[in-house]
């Protein structure tokens, strides 16, 4: 093996950029890749060189192995880092590289598809003595076969995409009832995002916590860990906050669970970084014996910066130089110190039970503090077509508590416009008296769900009051906002017309309350931001309002319709699932708001549909 | 910039003394203040809200940006001068933002004897213009008012700065691009009903506001027509048909909301500078109150008072070592620049010299000038005269004269005399005035003038041989001491309008800030000066 010297990255966002920066740091030359969508984003202008490999969506860009090559060929880039996603877990992509000639910055395909198929690796894992969880893993993918066996494991259960991954194509199954309605729709995902409908099935553990180790294997045969990360907290199945180290961790349980996970890359020769993911009994403190594989990540974990914080590696750089045939330190070399979170800043509207949140960053102001991992700018898009992800907020600190509080206020302080974002949820996560204790399980974001969401009593009134006490805002002693009156005590409540109607605003509840609040001038008002929630205002009349119901079910968000469950005339009831429509790879029904008569459909299947368009209209009852 | 250094003793007795003194003072004019504020009778008040109508202070508050400040102007006016109670001189005026925007507020109080003007409702009403006018301010009118006071039509009619110079002003503020903006929301009487009329956009309450040249009774009197005040000048007639006001609203909350959204509309303003960050003073500004001494004879460094008034008691003093008596420099308040002129004793010809020196300066850079008066008065005796201290008084006053940079005088201690004229004293005009409630004002002091007048009867009688017992001349001189020390208050002063207010120490720099944000909004004008005597 020898030194690369130019790298392509087969990505994009914010790992595309990532990857830049340390290649550059090493002096290796940078290709990137772009779509049609990308054509002005940051990792194309980041990169030395970079190519147009097609349009917009992902099967027919950043998917397709070929163009990748041929770019790779173009620009004379020796070798390829995948970053996450896209085809970093792609055994015919590493292949194809190969017998191209060109370096795969990553494991070898064989260990990848070791582990790529969930049930073949649990058995493999059980083989090499490293704990699974319950579960059908067969062949037999006859639904009536499967419900059997999810019977015969006990509900709750897991059904998940063998090809799956990232939170995609895994549905969780209360009842027996529900069973083969999950099935359909987890196929139905699967086969759209992977290509692949074959499930599994697993015991679902109630109050389960996800720790994962993370792992390293060079070419001498040197597999070392990193110690592990804390990624409970998930929506979804999607990881929100990621933490190392692992709340209540012991030194006995962390050296089972990293020899667990050193056993389990050792068993598959496993080259490069990689990811040990467990599931863990959460019931009590971490026992020993109160873990099991889950799955393994194959490539750079989303995460892998709360682990480069702790240990002061670049982990991108060692999977260079384990590409380049170099080799790993020592174990006892590794260590750790501090403790590091990780925040997941998406674009998605908590309002809007968290619906992916598309269109232009008008406004994108990240902390210029601590680490922030980005691939977009202020100007920028959030487009339909791949993962809404904004930026990684990552904080180091000396201990949990701190570092809990200070991305707490990195959240707060965070400003995007008119995008929406989860930043008052992070907010709300991060200052969870239960997360704080660190007492949480996936189940954690469910159980807390209202608390989560709410927006702190932040409504319109709120906002409009918010502007108005932004701190002196254009600097002028005009602007303070203590309600000043010469020889007199101060004003400090207000009335205004708000829509029709006169609302009493006091600085006097604002004013106990601890908020971060900002505001930025804008063509169509005032932005005003509250920790970390927007709120558009103007001068005249206070804040803007919000949307209109009535019989129409609108589209939340552009998007593709994959089915439409009814036509005029029919007969429906409130609940009825009468469209469904994929958008953000997220598949959403859209349900009847109340029994009644449908009018009209405006769409069929396959139609691409724009934010707020008129799917389809009720009659008026 | 270098920071003061105070020599402050906040633990001795006399600072305790002092401090105790300037509360008393501060206590009195709240006092005096929340009764001002109250506005008419309480059965004035009453039939005011019964007509569903807001108080005119609710009306100011409802009207401004909810938490910015509000500088009003004349609280004191008329305060004791007629024999009827005329809070406020029955019009709230102002400095406040609305809409984001630096506006001149002027709202009649009908619930004092209707909002009828008198001669020093008239003064206020014209001073509030004029600061529009110096200040580039859009002008907003909350009109409730029965016109001119009839019983006094020969001091508020006639003359040129009466009653028709309001309506001079609107016409000739707008024609400066000054926005005009009346809201009816009453009474708008006579000559009144020009205020609407005149407005580059006018506002009315249906069924409660009125416009009309001749109300229903003179109507009556003139023509033997009987007709409603409603159909003779109602919102909806002069909304549909008249085309006298240009929107109609259904109360009051409505009407003021719609001004908003009018001065929303306007060109937006480009400040003629604005501020740096802001600091707040590395003293206590609360320190203020026990630096003046009760007896006012005893000397005190007016440094000590800088330094609690500028952003991060910064000062960068101009010619420390020569005519001393007069303290010159440079700081910042609320972020804006300022070149500060304090007296710190009596003036002298090189204390004049250095001050008329300092002006330039300022005018030269655009350096707003704020000048805190405590003056005696220009020294005397005939060495003084002999070294031409009148031609050199006279520089500093042509400088301060002709300064076109905007200026704000406080007068902190005394006031008089020529040191008035050379500290910027109402006459050269300064943008804003205001006095401490320890302030005096008169052309000598109390004492001076009594003694002055004594020996002026003394000489004569001794010219006549008659005999003058010293009980006789303290009988005599008495009543002049009182006249003085009555008429030099603030209170007198402030009730006929020769400053724009009485505020405590501590809010100094509040109102300093303030006005330097206000003249930010007019463009800066150049300085052409008059010639200096050499």
């Amino acid at each position: 093996m020898s030194k690369i010297k130019k790298i392509l990255i087969a990505n994009r966002g914010e790992i595309a950029c990532r990857v830049i920066n340390t290649a550059r740091r090493l002096g290796i030359g940078t290709v990137a890749v772009f779509s049609d969508a990308d054509r002005k984003a940051l990792h194309v202008r980041m990169a030395d060189e970079a190519v147009h490999i097609g349009p917009s969506p992902a099967a027919e860009s950043y998917l397709v192995v070929d163009k990748i090559i041929q770019a790779c060929k173009d620009t004379g880039a020796d070798a390829v880092h995948p970053g996450y996603g896209f085809l970093s877990e792609n055994p015919d992509f590493a292949r194809a590289l190969k017998k191209a000639n060109i370096t795969f910055i990553g494991p070898a395909p064989e260990s990848m598809e070791a582990m790529g198929l969930k049930d073949a690796a649990k058995k493999l894992m059980s083989e090499a003595g490293v704990p699974v969880t319950p579960g059908y893993h067969g062949d037999n993918q006859e639904p009536a076969h499967l419900q059997k066996q999810a019977d015969k494991i006990g509900y709750p259960v897991l059904i998940k995409a063998v090809a799956g991954g990232g939170g995609k194509g895994m549905r969780k199954v209360e009842a027996a009832g529900d069973f083969l309605d999950a099935l359909a729709s987890c196929q139905r995902e699967a086969i759209s995002s992977f290509g692949n409908d074959q499930v599994l099935i697993e015991k679902y553990i109630t109050n389960p916590r996800h720790i994962e180790v993370q792992v390293f294997g060079d070419r001498h045969g040197n597999v070392v860990h990193m110690f592990e990360r804390d990624c409970s907290l998930q929506r979804r199945h999607q990881k929100v906050i990621e933490e190392a180290p692992a709340p209540g961790m012991t030194d006995a349980v962390r050296d089972a669970m990293t020899l667990a996970a050193v056993n389990a890359a050792k068993a598959v020769d496993y080259v490069g970084a990689g990811t040990v993911e467990f599931i863990v009994d959460g019931s009590g403190a971490l026992k020993k014996d109160g873990f099991w594989f889950m799955e393994m990540n194959t490539r750079l974990q989303v995460e892998h910066p709360v682990t480069e914080m702790i240990t002061g590696l670049d982990l991108v750089e060692l999977q260079i130089r384990v590409a380049e045939g170099g080799k790993l330190p020592e174990q006892t070399d590794i260590t750790m110190s501090g403790h590091a979170i990780e925040a997941r800043l998406y674009a998605e509207d908590p309002a809007n039970d968290f619906l992916p949140s598309v269109g232009s960053l008008d406004i994108l102001t990240l902390p210029g503090i601590h680490r922030v991992d980005t691939g977009v700018e202020q100007g920028g898009q959030v487009s339909i077509y791949y993962d809404p992800m904004i930026a990684k907020l990552i904080v180091h600190s000396g201990d949990r508590i701190s570092a809990i509080r200070d991305l707490a206020q990195l959240c707060q302080s965070t400003q995007v416009y008119p995008v929406r974002t989860n930043t008052r949820f992070l907010f709300n996560c991060l200052n969870n008296a239960g997360f704080q204790s660190g007492d949480v399980s996936t189940n954690f974001i469910a159980e807390n769900w209202d608390a989560l969401n709410s927006d702190g009593s932040v409504d319109a009134n709120l906002s409009y009051m918010a502007w108005i006490l932004r701190p002196d805002p254009d600097g002028s002693v005009f602007g303070s906002n203590d309600g000043w009156r010469l020889n007199q005590s101060p004003r400090l409540e207000q009335f205004r017309m708000l829509d029709g109607e006169e609302i009493r605003l006091s600085l006097d509840d604002f004013g106990t309350q601890n908020r971060y609040v900002t505001a930025v001038k804008r063509p169509e008002g005032r932005v005003v931001f509250i920790d970390g929630l927007y709120f558009l205002t103007t001068n005249a009349a206070g804040a803007v309002g919000g949307a209109a119901g009535g019989n129409a079910i609108t589209a939340p968000m552009p998007g593709k319709i994959i089915s439409v469950n009814c036509a005029a005339g029919d007969k429906v009831k409130a609940g009825d699932k009468l469209i469904v429509m994929e958008a953000m790879k997220m598949e959403m029904s859209l349900e009847a708001p109340r029994d009644g008569e449908v009018g009209s459909v405006h769409f069929v299947v396959d139609d691409l549909v724009a934010d707020g368009d008129i799917l389809l209209e009720l009659k008026d009852t | 910039m270098p920071k003061l250094a105070s020599a402050l003793k906040p633990d001795s007795s006399e600072f305790k003394a002092n401090s105790a003194h300037m509360q008393d003072l501060i206590d009195d004019l709240r006092l005096r203040v929340e009764k001002i504020a109250i506005g008419g009778s309480e059965r004035a008040r009453e039939r005011h809200l019964s007509r569903g109508k807001l108080l005119p202070r609710e009306r100011v508050e409802r009207l401004l940006d909810p938490g910015t400040p509000f500088l009003e102007i004349g609280q004191f006016a008329a305060y004791n001068v007629y024999e009827d109670d005329v809070p406020a001189a029955g019009v709230i005026a102002g400095i406040g933002r609305v809409s984001g925007r630096e506006c001149m507020i002027v709202c009649n109080d009908a619930t004092v004897k209707g909002g009828s003007y008198y001669p020093l409702t008239v003064k206020k009403h014209l001073r509030a213009q004029e600061i529009a006018d110096q200040n580039h301010l859009p002008c907003i009118y909350l009109v409730d008012s029965g016109g001119a006071n009839l019983p006094r039509q020969d001091e508020v009619f006639p003359d040129r700065d009466h009653f028709g110079r309001i309506f001079y002003n609107q016409a000739n503020l707008s024609s400066k691009g000054i926005a005009q903006i009346a809201v009816v929301m009453g009474s708008c009487t006579a000559g009144g009903a020009y205020v609407p009329a005149m407005a580059d956009e006018s506002i009315i309450v249906a069924d409660q506001g009125t416009i009309f040249l001749g109300g229903p009774p003179l109507v009556k009197a003139a023509t033997g027509e009987v007709v409603s005040a409603e159909d003779l000048g109602g919102g909806l007639l002069h909304a549909k048909t008249s085309g006298v006001v240009d929107h109609l609203a259904s109360n009051d909350a409505h009407a003021l909301q719609i001004a908003r959204n009018t001065v929303a509309g306007l060109e937006p303003v480009d400040y003629a500078y604005g501020p740096d960050e802001v600091r707040a003073p590395a003293y206590d500004e609360e320190e203020l109150n026990g630096i003046i001494p009760v007896d006012t004879r005893k000397p005190f460094d007016v440094r000590e008072i800088i330094a609690r008034i500028v952003d991060g008691s910064e000062f960068d003093e101009f010619k420390k070592l020569y005519g001393d008596t007069l303290v010159c420099g440079f700081a910042r308040i609320h972020g804006y620049r300022v070149g500060i002129i304090a007296n710190n004793g009596v003036l002298f010809s090189e204390s004049a010299l250095k001050g008329a020196h300092f002006v330039q300066l300022c005018t030269q850079r655009n350096i707003p000038l704020v000048f805190l008066q405590n003056i005696t008065g220009f020294m005397v005796g005939s060495k003084y005269e002999a070294g031409g201290i009148a031609k050199d008084g006279a520089k500093l006053v042509t400088a301060v004269a002709c300064a076109q940079v905007p200026k704000f005088t406080v007068v902190i201690g005394g006031s008089y005399g020529a040191g008035n004229y050379g500290m910027c004293g109402r006459a050269y005009s300064p943008r804003l005035m205001f006095m401490w409630p320890n302030a005096r004002v008169s052309v000598m002091g109390g004492e001076q003038a009594a003694s002055v007048l004594a020996t002026v009867t003394r000489d004569g009688k001794e010219r006549r041989g008659e005999d003058w017992s010293l009980e006789d001349e303290e009988a005599f001189k008495q009543p002049i001491r009182e006249k003085y020390e009555e008429e030099g208050h603030p209170y007198y002063a402030s009730a006929r309008l020769w400053d724009d207010g009485i505020i405590a120490p501590t809010d100094t720099r509040r109102v300093l800030g303030l006005g330097l944000a206000m003249a930010a909004n007019a463009p800066a004008r150049e300085t052409r000066n008059g010639i200096f005597r050499m």
